[in-house]
Parts: C-alpha cells; sequence; structure tokens
C-alpha cells in the first residue's frame, strides 16, 4: 500500500513497520530504481539503499582506501565511470573521488545502468587538461580482466529460446562456460580472484581483478581471449570449430572431458532435441568433412526404423560417435570430428572485444537491469554475483528482481538506523557472498602486495642505464 | 662512447667475453673514429633496410633467416676481425640516437663538416613518420634471425645475459608434466619432446604469442616453452628492452647531446635519420665515399701551387679572405661543373639521399672553363628550375618555392644579382693580384720569398735539382714558366703547352694520373662563392688525420 502510493506520487506518507504482503506490479518502474539506489522519493521518510555503495567502492580501491603510506589516495578517482540515463543519454569519463561522492553521484542521476571502466593514469573527467601535453599523458594504466559471455552468440545452437530470452534448457550453456573459464583462469594463468556477476538478462561477465591481472596490456588480453578462442563462427562456413593437429591442447582436453562432453551427452541432446529432426540433423552433418560418411548417416536416418523408447537424440549420436570412431572411414578432417561437433553446441563464446582493450567499458555488479522483453516481462533484475562452484545451481530465472526487493523491504519493516537495508532481502545473499568469497580475500592480498611492493622498494637501487 | 680525433680503436669488448650476440644494454667504452661513426651506422641501416624490405615482401621465417645472413655478411664485416664486434655495436649505437626520435618531419641540413672550406645550407623537408617504430621492429628483426642462427649454446649464453624471469624445468618437473608437452606439441605438429629436451618455465605474460595460439602448456601462471620457441621469448625481450633505450636516450638527446655535438655529431645523425640506404641504391662505393684522403690527394697531387696553398691556408685558419675564396673558389666550381653537380647532388639526395656521401668525381675532360663539363644531369637553367620547382613544391609549395629558391639556383648561373659571370681566374689575373697581410692569393712564385717557395716546392715533391730551375725562372719573372717546370717535375713528364690557368693544370695532371685513379670522381658541393661559410675549428680538427 504506502510504497505503491509512494511511487504513484502521493505526498506525505510515512512508513511504519506493518504493511502486509503487497503485490507490486512487476515491470519497470523508475521510482523503483531511485529506491534501490536510495534517492529520496517524494518527502518520503522511507529510503531505503539497496545498492552495496561501500563494497563497490572497497572493490574499486584495491586497497587504496587504507591508512598505509603506500596508498595512492588519487586511485579510486582515476577510475572512469559511465552513466546510461533515462533518455539514453550516455555519460562518459566520469569519476568519484569518494564513497560519498559516488553515492551522490548516482542519487543525482539515477542511472538506468553504471558501467565500469579502467583506471586512467589522470582523473578521467580531468582529461582535456592534458591533451595539450601532446605525448599520450592521458590513458588507461589498470583494468580488470573482463570476459563478456552472451547467450544469444549460442543462437545458431540452441533452438529452446532465442534472442534475449533465456529459459533452462539453455541456461546449462553459460553454466558449462563459466566452469571452463573459471577453471583455465585459475589453473593455466594462476589468477584468484575471479567474480563472476549475472549480466542481468541472458549471460556472464567476468572480472579478474589480481594485480597481475589488471595490469595486463592490450597484447596481453587478447593472448588470452585467443587461447580461449575456439568458434570462429561466420555466416558463411558451415563448419566453425576446426581442431587441427594431432592431438587436442591440454586444456581443450580437459575442458571436453571435464565439462563439455557431458554437457553435450547428458543435457543438450535432449534439452535442444538435436536430432530430432531431419533440419536440425541435417546442421549436424554440415559438420562432417567428409560426404560419404554424412551419406551414410542420413540415409541410415532416413529410414527411422527402430521404434525403441530410446531418445532418438540419444541414438543418432551413438551412431554418428560410432561412425566416425569406427576406423572404417579415415579421413584427414575426421580425426576430431566428433570433439569439433560437441565443442560447435557447447564450448564457450566470448565477446573478444570485450576482453582485448583496456578502455572497454562493462556493467557494474549490482546493478539493475532495466529493459523489457517481447513477450515475456523481465523482471528487472540485479546483476548479482555467481558462485563458479556451485554455478550448476544458478538459476537465472529466480534472480530477485527490484520490485521484489521493495516488496522484502517493505514486509521486513523497519531496520535500524545504518543497517544495510539488502540485509533484509534476498539481495542480502548475494552480497554476503561478494563478501566472503571475493571481496575480502582480494583486499587481504591487496594489502600484501602493496606493502611488499612498497618494502621492496624502499631497498631498490637505481638502474644504471646508459644511453 | 667517446668520439676522438686520433684514429685509435681499441677493442676491449671481445676480451671480455660478451656473447657472440650482443644485447646493446649500454654504451661501450670505445674510441670511434668521426668517418667510422657515420660509415658503420650507413652499413647498419642497409642491413635493417633490407629486412624491412623483405618483410614487407611477405618472406617466410625460413626466407628472412637466410637474407638476414646474407645481408649480414655483406655490410657489416670489418678488415679487422676484432673489429667486427665493434662495428656491430658502435652502429647500433649511432643509430639509436638517429631514430630515439618518433616524430617525421626532419628539417635537413646539409652542413656538411667535411668541406671545411665551404657549406651551402640546403633545407630539404623529409618526411618520416615513427622513426623509432620502424628501427625498433627492425633491430628486433634483425635479432630474431641473428638468434636463430645461433648455436644452440651461444642462444642459452644469450638467454642469461637478459636475466628473464625463467627456469629450465628440473628433470622431476619435467616427468610430471611429460605428457602434457607431449600432448601440445602434438598439437602443434612439433617434433615431440625427448627425455632430454630443454623446457623453459617463463611467466605467461613474456609470450603473448605462443600463448595465443595455444602452442604452450600452461600452468598456474607460467608457460611452459620449448628451446625452439625461446627466439619469441627472446625477440620480445629485446624488444621491450630497446624499447625503454630509446626513450632514455630520446631525452638524453633532446637535453644534452644535441646541444653538445651541434658542430661534430648532430649534423651527421639529424642526416641520417633521412637517409634511405636501400636495396635500391645502386651508386656503390666506386663512387667514393667519405674520403677527406681523397681531397687532400687530389690537392696534393693535382694542384697548382697557388690553389694548394689556398688549399691549405683554409684548412689550417679556416678561412679565407675575399680574393682567396674568389680564387680558390671559382678554380673548383668551373673544375666541376659545380652547379650541374649540386644539382645532381641534391637530386641524389632526394631520390637516394646519402646527404653526407661526399662523392668525388672528377670529370676528365675539357679543362678550359668556357665550355663547362659535361655531366650526367647537366641543366639548363630554366630546366633546373622546373626541376626544383617540382621537387620542392611538393614540400614547400610553389610559392615559396619561387620566393626562396628559385633566386639562389638563378644566382648561381649568374642571372641574378651582378649578373657577373664568375669564370675561374687565369694565370694572367692571378698574377696580377697583390696579396696583402693576411691574404693569400695570387701567384706563389710571384708573391713568396725565396725560403718560402723554396719550402713550398720541396713539400710538393720537387727534387733539389728541379727547385734550383724553378727559382731561376722566377728571378726572371717568368711565374707561369715556373709552374709548368714544377709540373714537370712532379709529373715526370714534359708539359708542352705550359700552364696558363690553374684548372688546365689540374686536368694535365689528372690526365696523367689517370689510369691509377681510373675511378676517382671528386666532386665538390660547390656553389655560388658568394655563399662561402666557414665552419668552426673543432669540426676540422676532428677530421684531420
Amino acid at each position: 500500500m504506502v510504497i505503491e502510493e509512494a511511487v504513484n506520487g502521493r505526498d506525505d506518507m510515512l512508513i511504519d513497520g506493518q504493511m502486509g504482503d503487497q503485490v507490486l506490479p512487476s515491470g519497470f518502474n523508475p521510482n523503483f530504481l531511485k529506491l534501490y539506489y536510495g534517492i529520496p522519493l517524494l518527502k518520503l521518510r522511507f529510503q531505503s539503499k539497496l545498492f552495496p555503495y561501500g563494497d563497490i567502492f572497497r572493490w574499486m580501491s584495491y586497497g587504496n582506501d587504507g591508512k598505509h603510506p603506500a596508498c595512492d589516495k588519487s586511485y579510486f578517482g582515476r577510475r572512469e565511470l559511465s552513466f546510461t540515463l533515462e533518455n539514453d543519454i550516455y555519460l562518459r569519463f566520469l569519476s568519484f573521488n569518494s564513497v560519498s561522492e559516488l553515492e551522490k553521484g548516482i542519487r543525482e542521476k539515477c542511472p538506468f545502468k553504471i558501467d565500469i571502466g579502467p583506471v586512467y593514469s589522470v582523473d578521467p573527467s580531468k582529461r582535456h587538461a592534458y591533451a595539450q601535453s601532446g605525448e599520450n599523458v592521458f590513458k588507461p594504466v589498470e583494468r580488470e580482466l573482463i570476459f563478456d559471455i552472451d547467450i544469444t552468440d549460442y543462437d545458431d545452437v540452441r533452438y529452446c529460446c532465442s534472442g534475449a530470452d533465456v529459459c533452462l534448457d539453455c541456461w546449462p550453456l553459460m553454466t558449462a562456460a563459466i566452469k571452463v573459464i573459471n577453471t583455465a583462469l585459475r589453473d593455466d594463468f594462476g589468477f584468484r580472484h575471479i567474480l563472476w556477476v549475472y549480466s542481468g538478462r541472458r549471460g556472464v561477465h567476468c572480472w579478474v581483478c589480481d594485480g597481475k591481472a589488471r595490469r595486463l596490456t592490450n597484447e596481453q588480453r587478447a593472448a588470452i581471449a585467443d587461447y580461449f578462442r575456439v568458434y570462429k563462427g561466420s555466416e558463411n562456413s558451415k563448419k566453425k570449430v576446426s581442431l587441427t593437429g594431432h592431438a587436442l591442447h591440454p586444456f581443450l582436453v580437459r575442458s571436453y572431458t571435464e565439462v563439455l562432453k557431458d554437457l553435450f551427452e547428458q543435457t543438450l541432446l535432449s534439452s535442444q532435441q538435436i536430432f530430432s529432426t531431419e533440419d536440425k540433423c541435417e546442421k549436424v552433418l554440415e559438420m562432417i568433412p567428409d560426404e560419404s560418411v554424412a551419406a551414410e548417416l542420413r540415409g541410415r536416418w532416413q529410414k527411422r526404423s527402430s521404434c525403441s523408447k530410446d531418445d532418438i537424440n540419444a541414438v543418432r549420436w551413438e551412431h554418428l560417435k560410432h561412425t566416425l570412431q569406427s576406423g572404417r572411414h579415415k579421413g584427414q578432417g575426421l580425426r576430431r570430428c566428433v570433439e569439433e561437433i560437441v565443442f560447435s553446441f557447447s564450448y564457450p563464446r566470448l565477446d573478444m572485444e570485450v576482453s582485448k582493450h583496456m578502455n572497454h567499458l562493462l556493467k557494474a555488479p549490482f546493478c539493475v537491469h532495466p529493459k523489457t522483453g517481447k513477450y515475456t516481462v523481465h523482471l528487472s533484475r540485479v546483476c548479482v554475483p555467481i558462485d563458479p562452484v556451485h554455478c550448476h545451481e544458478f538459476d537465472p530465472t529466480t534472480v530477485p528482481t527490484l520490485s521484489q526487493l521493495l516488496q522484502e523491504l517493505n514486509s521486513g519493516g523497519m531496520g535500524q538506523e545504518g543497517d544495510n537495508d539488502w540485509d533484509r532481502t534476498s539481495l542480502g545473499e548475494s552480497v554476503r557472498f561478494f563478501r566472503s568469497s571475493f571481496l575480502e580475500p582480494l583486499l587481504k592480498s591487496c594489502k600484501e602486495e602493496m606493502e611488499s611492493a612498497y618494502n621492496s622498494k624502499l631497498q631498490q637501487s637505481k638502474n644504471s642505464m646508459t644511453w | 662512447m667517446e668520439i676522438v680525433r686520433r684514429p685509435q680503436l681499441k677493442s676491449t669488448a671481445i676480451d671480455r667475453g660478451v656473447p657472440t650476440l650482443p644485447l646493446y644494454r649500454s654504451a661501450p667504452s670505445l674510441e670511434v673514429r668521426l668517418e667510422d661513426f657515420e660509415l658503420y651506422a650507413i652499413d647498419r641501416l642497409r642491413v635493417l633496410t633490407g629486412i624491412s624490405d623483405g618483410l614487407s615482401r611477405g618472406k617466410r621465417p625460413e626466407e628472412m633467416e637466410k637474407l638476414v645472413a646474407e645481408l649480414w655478411k655483406a655490410n657489416m664485416r670489418h678488415p679487422q676481425a676484432s673489429e667486427v664486434m665493434n662495428k656491430d655495436i658502435i652502429s647500433h649505437f649511432v643509430l639509436r640516437l638517429v631514430y630515439c626520435r618518433t616524430y617525421g618531419l626532419c628539417a635537413l641540413s646539409l652542413d656538411y663538416c667535411c668541406f671545411h672550406f665551404l657549406a651551402y645550407r640546403v633545407r630539404i623537408l623529409a618526411h618520416r613518420e615513427d622513426l623509432r617504430k620502424w628501427f625498433l621492429s627492425m633491430e628486433t628483426a634483425l635479432f630474431r634471425y641473428r638468434f636463430r642462427l645461433q648455436t644452440a649454446e651461444a642462444q642459452r649464453a644469450v638467454l642469461a645475459e637478459f636475466q628473464l624471469p625463467y627456469k629450465a624445468v628440473t628433470t622431476s618437473e619435467f616427468e610430471v608434466i611429460k605428457d602434457k608437452l607431449t600432448l601440445v606439441a602434438r598439437s602443434i605438429n612439433q617434433t615431440l619432446p625427448t627425455a632430454d629436451a630443454i623446457f623453459y618455465k617463463v611467466p605467461f605474460q613474456e609470450v603473448p604469442e605462443l600463448v595465443a595460439g595455444r602452442r604452450v602448456f600452461l600452468s598456474d601462471g607460467y608457460a611452459y616453452v620449448a628451446m625452439n620457441q625461446v627466439v619469441s621469448l627472446v625477440a620480445t625481450q629485446f624488444r621491450s628492452l630497446l624499447s625503454k633505450a630509446l626513450t632514455l636516450t630520446n631525452r638524453k638527446w633532446m637535453s644534452t647531446i644535441r646541444e653538445q655535438e651541434k658542430d661534430r655529431l648532430t649534423p651527421i645523425v639529424e642526416a641520417l635519420s633521412t637517409s634511405y640506404v636501400g636495396p635500391d641504391y645502386s651508386v656503390g662505393r666506386e663512387f667514393g665515399e667519405v674520403s677527406l684522403k681523397d681531397i687532400d690527394n687530389v690537392a696534393k697531387s693535382s694542384f697548382p701551387l697557388c690553389m694548394r696553398h689556398l688549399f691549405d691556408k683554409l684548412r689550417e685558419d679556416h678561412h679565407l679572405k675575399h680574393w682567396g675564396r674568389m680564387q680558390l673558389g671559382l678554380f673548383l666550381k668551373v673544375l666541376l661543373n659545380s652547379i650541374g653537380l649540386f644539382m645532381e647532388f641534391i637530386w641524389n639526395i632526394s631520390k637516394l639521399p646519402h646527404p653526407l656521401t661526399l662523392a668525388f668525381t672528377c670529370y676528365l675532360s675539357n679543362p678550359l672553363m668556357q665550355q663547362p663539363m659535361e655531366l650526367g644531369v647537366g641543366l639548363k637553367l630554366d630546366d633546373a628550375l622546373a626541376f626544383w620547382k617540382a621537387e620542392f613544391s611538393q614540400k614547400v609549395g610553389a610559392e615559396r618555392f619561387d620566393k626562396e629558391y628559385a633566386y639562389s639556383i638563378r644566382h648561381n648561373y649568374g642571372k641574378e644579382g651582378k649578373r657577373v659571370d664568375y669564370t675561374p681566374y687565369s694565370c694572367q689575373k692571378i698574377i696580377s693580384l697583390t696579396p696583402s697581410v693576411g691574404d693569400h692569393h695570387g701567384c706563389p712564385y710571384r708573391h713568396f720569398s725565396e725560403e718560402n717557395l723554396r719550402a713550398a716546392l720541396c713539400k710538393m715533391g720537387v727534387n733539389s735539382g728541379g727547385v734550383e730551375d724553378v727559382m731561376d725562372k722566377v728571378r726572371h719573372k717568368h711565374y707561369q714558366l715556373a709552374c709548368t717546370l714544377t709540373f714537370e717535375a712532379i709529373h715526370g713528364c714534359p708539359n708542352d703547352a705550359g700552364i696558363n690557368h690553374p684548372n688546365q693544370y689540374f686536368s694535365d695532371s689528372q690526365k696523367i694520373l689517370k689510369s691509377k685513379v681510373k675511378c676517382l670522381r671528386i666532386s665538390f658541393l660547390v656553389t655560388s662563392v658568394i655563399d662561402l661559410e666557414f665552419p668552426p675549428i673543432s669540426t676540422v680538427h676532428s677530421l684531420h688525420p
């Protein structure tokens, strides 16, 4: 009652404890956003603050908000943020010097989307002052290693949904992507502070925040992105995955055996009904470079003789594997054909451009995604972190929505002054997870790094390079 | 690195046991002649340009390896084996000075320190973008291919020199990851690692190319690099080192060196930066390189005494008064059809610029100054103007050309100013001139004291009998005959025509010496004698052998 009236514009409403359950309208209401960011709503004493300003600030400071002499007070102020406002107005090169400035800035503008950019060499909002110097004075100096995986990039291999929609049948593709990439980032590259975030609608983002990740050059980022790249899709080529060589690289082997094979065989085959129709079968057969093999299988499937109760997809997959791996057919391209098919359907598809450049902006975690879908109403979901260890349990359809949170706040009663409001909602779980599994270890590590770098600098002698 | 006047070279590099492939980490303490300073750099520049050419033609790595070996052999050798390393190092550091700048538009100032008796400043705007990036890429490529050509042992020495943050994988470590290494090798169709194969463990950031291509096994942030992949690793290191060094060099150049060396090295360096010594450079050594010696030699062998005297005095005092300049300058000018040569020279600069290659070209044809000597490019004034306008306008604009340059060119042809056609003085004219205190022009046979004349004749190589004959003629005021006798004494053959013009003396002399100096082509950059300038003392000293 109260909140509804409040958002509909009535004045002098007081909130008291008992509100009772309210079913708030779903769909996006800009006023909800205001409540989310703690913007005072029409003389309402009620003011919620769900967005975790403090945590974002601490994260982005990487320990520089402390008291140690090595702390760089300008660090947070050199980070670029960008806001997308209600009318698609886009504000870039924003920066804030403290958490209160950050809060103030967000409250003033109530952005529909907040993006985080790199840390520059100087305050980005003052970049023009340095433009005259000639040399490259304004440039990014640190930036997390980021990845963006979007389910629409898999549209050619998922049949359950398309476009912005996502369901539990195709979400496992994201789960697999998280597992493959996360394992590689840890085991192969040695990164430790990795944050996975639901992007709010149809994908996931990854933030690698180790010091050595933040200091990677564009070239190194591109190298990592290329290391992960397998799928080379385009409109023209039918076969988008080509695994040449007499063996697979250990990274691909591990991804296949630990994640992708099972995903394909246990989940995708049936959830996507990969061999259920002639068209779909043809799509797979096109990936076989040897036409005689394809023809053989095609012929076999056309007969449709067996009335077996077994799932047709599984059956046909067995046919295919058997034919290709039996050794009867020996061809250059057939060696890894089975793996190629599996990879085509399941291997992670990254947006390369996002990862390659330091100055690429990415949506901030804990933002709210304001868009709605065409036929189904996508409730403005919060971009919450995902636990990579338990990512198979993550359900995108149950991610807290804005209205849901406000609902919970409403019915939860008044908290104490100074309490974090998110604590009384389902967002609490996400924030606590963010802190315990990501933020605290990260900040601890930052502190250690800072101190040891400081100490070793004190002892270092000058470089004696002559001209 | 010290540039000294004495042609003395100490080679200590080899003694210190430096690996055969230098990393150029610091400038060595070597003494270098000014000549070598430039020559070595040009040779290296040929190598780099050759590499640039090869790369742009898309040559494969194996082909590039071969090309680099050839280029190196052709250009970077030295008669003294011990000097080969020095040449390598010196040339690299000189080019560092040249290429530490990043922007391209250079005003090329042809300030020939070698021509200590005259210099004509020509401003040519040469455009070269990203000097530093080009140099960095070519030096890295050079290093990469030279590294590939080294023995395994030498390669290991280089790795050690780099102090790279890597370790050789221990046997036990190797056992653990052997399967994975084998998989990687098979996945990229490489030879499989044997039990004694050497692998290096490197932070993955050091080898982005290998990571991108999944050509290495990665574990916990480290890449396991096979020996044959080490080249990539090393090239990256080299590039990064050099890149940092160039920044430092640039700073030092801009702040101190450029000013300090403005009379010695700076002109050379600035000229080199616009020089293009590429595969098309077909004007080889036969045209002669920098040789002050050549001028000296020619002066010694073929100048008449009057000009020889002026020449020597000029070298000594770095100055000649007006009449001296006129006498000597005109002699030289017509000797070599100066305008044509000037044009040819500048034309060569803009096409195949080696600004400091003093190609001495002596055309042994008609000694009489009335007929200007034929040259490859003997342009008439109008043609010259048209040509220069076309060339210069691209950089300077037609209007400015008319204003600033056309005048000079016309002046040189005697078409501006007093419109006097400056022809060299004949013996008659020279004899008539009377030098006063501080002058050195005129005819020495007339004006020198007996003592001085005897000394001068001895210096020229006339034997005592010949000197007596000459002195006899002088007493009788037969100055031209005296000169003729001198000629005959030095060349050992009669000169029936008799000397009546310095230019004639010269060409007669050259004719006789022709067989010995077949390709002695001497061309001076000489233009209007009005514009003579004299460089400061230090330059000359540094060139004095």
